[in-house]
């Protein structure tokens, strides 16, 4: 007789399985991150093109957000008799969640997809064996420098990106909403409390994290010539969204608590 | 002669499959060994244990009789710096020119200033016969049998012990496989090194082997000197060798 358990119990194991193989290459990709030899060449090439070139993407996402934010705070407060209160609040929506995850969803499409289709081709075509035989090993050459320009590199962005959002909730607010621009400044940096970018920046820290060890996890693995390619880009984009709202939850709760 | 290379009882089971069951090879400095066989016999599963990027169920890989299966990764990293090899479709890296690509290991592993192994990996062009024009493009910029030449550059141009060649002409013409051949055998004397090949390229074989090993079902049936191949007295090898569907292997279509 079929036991009707025996698939959900093999599709459990499976996916313990996948987690701890995940945590296992997270954490040599972390170890890589600090010994030697470190490829100075390569983390800042990578610096550039997560970082530098993610410029354009997350500020507009920014300016949009932050327009929107404006927007919908200003309708919503209404029923309250609570408009003036649209600074404080786009100020703290930016900088503690819709700048550090926009960012992060954004880059988990740009980075994460980018890493595990290269890292991926390398795979299938041989080149990460051939960088093995050439006594360089992949995880310092290729993974460390991704880990760390993006752990580094996303709290930039998102310090930027909270700069840039609060300013597109200032233009929607001083132009269409009659906000005085000098109150809708001084409202702002009264309420905001450092503890409220401290908090979008470790989060920022943490994804970037996430994507690049997502992105280099499934295309170390790829396997089956370009289809395979395509499946550890897509799983790398869904794995990284995934895990940055689950972890966004997780690092909220640790603070606010 | 000592064994440079010496695998021994090596077994590996990829998917529930035994896909290899004791193999048994080895090849002194100075000689050329050439493992032929059918395809998903073993081939590259065998090359793959010998240089590392497998580690086999059992057995042992002995580089100048030291075991690498149980070196720790730091010392099994320079024993590595002994191999060189030349992979089925290149593996040259996208992201680099053809020289930083043949001057990969004196770069990144070995430190090597960058002017002096530019002057390297341009004298490794000059020995593999590809143009100096070449060195600053990108590897898609170049032919099939281009990207040979400047693999097996980038193979030898830390004068490697052993030499390794994944299906040195797949996909190449005749006459240029034929180059490629001529080039191997060259390097080979040159750096008086062991050299162990997979092909299923029988003239490729007869020209670079100085013995040659049917692989099949795992294990070694038969090996020995070129000149023996067609009087083997093994019906697997005369099959092979003949390129005939009818015989004890069975074809896998």
């Amino acid at each position: 007789m079929i036991n009707p358990f025996a698939p959900i119990g093999r599709g459990v194991l499976a996916g313990l399985a996948e987690i701890g193989r995940f945590a296992a290459f997270a954490g040599r990709s972390a170890a890589s991150c600090f010994a030697p030899p470190f490829f100075l060449g390569q983390f800042l090439r990578q610096c550039m093109a997560v970082g530098y070139y993610s410029l354009p993407v997350i500020g507009l996402t920014a300016v949009f957000i932050g327009a929107a934010l404006a927007l919908n705070i200003y309708v919503g407060g209404a029923r309250f008799n609570a408009e003036s209160f649209v600074p404080n609040i786009v100020v703290l929506g930016i900088t503690r969640e819709l700048g550090p995850v926009l960012a992060g969803l954004m880059l988990a499409g740009r980075v994460s997809a980018g890493i595990a289709a290269e890292i991926g081709t390398m795979r299938v075509t041989e080149q990460l064996d051939a960088m093995t035989t050439l006594s360089t090993d992949p995880f310092k050459f290729l993974i460390a420098p991704r880990v760390l320009a993006a752990t580094l590199t996303l709290p930039l962005l998102v310090l930027i990106a909270d700069i840039i959002g609060v300013m597109g909730g200032y233009l929607v607010a001083t132009y269409s909403l009659d906000f005085n621009g000098a109150t809708y400044l001084r409202n702002t940096f009264n309420f905001l409390e450092s503890q409220d970018v401290v908090l979008g920046l470790v989060k920022a820290a943490v994804f970037g994290f996430i994507i690049a060890v997502m992105g280099a996890y499934q295309g170390f693995n790829s396997s089956g010539g370009a289809l395979g390619v395509g499946r550890a880009t897509t799983n790398a984009v869904v794995g990284s969204i995934v895990l940055i709202l689950a972890v966004n939850y997780l690092i909220t709760a640790f603070f606010v608590e | 002669m000592a064994a440079k290379l010496q695998l021994i009882g090596i077994k590996k089971k990829l998917r529930g499959r035994q896909v290899l069951d004791g193999v048994e090879i080895d090849v002194a400095a100075g000689r050329s060994l050439v493992i032929i066989g059918g395809s998903g016999q073993g081939k590259s599963v065998t090359l793959k244990c010998a240089l590392g990027l497998m580690k086999p169920d059992a057995g042992q890989v002995l580089v100048d009789g030291a075991d690498v299966t149980k070196m720790p990764p730091e010392i099994r990293a320079r024993v590595m710096r002994k191999f060189g090899m030349l992979f089925q479709g290149g593996a040259l890296f996208d992201s680099l020119t053809v020289w930083e690509n043949i001057a990969f290991r004196l770069l990144y592993a070995d430190k090597v200033a960058r002017p002096e192994a530019k002057e390297r990996a341009i004298e490794a062009m000059r020995k593999v016969r590809l143009a100096q024009e070449f060195a600053d493009v990108r590897p898609i910029e170049l032919s099939g049998g281009m990207q040979k030449r400047a693999g097996l550059a980038r193979a030898i141009i830390a004068k490697p012990d052993i030499l390794f060649f994944d299906e040195p002409t797949t996909g190449l013409d005749p006459i240029t496989a034929d180059a490629i051949n001529d080039l191997i055998v060259e390097m080979v004397k040159e750096l008086g090194c062991a050299a162990v090949s997979i092909t299923h390229d029988m003239p490729s074989a007869r020209k670079i082997a100085d013995e040659i090993a049917m692989l099949h079902n795992g294990r070694i049936v038969w090996r020995g000197p070129t000149s023996t191949l067609d009087t083997s007295g093994n019906a697997m090898v005369e099959q092979f060798v003949a390129g005939r569907a009818d015989g004890p292997i069975q074809a896998v279509v």
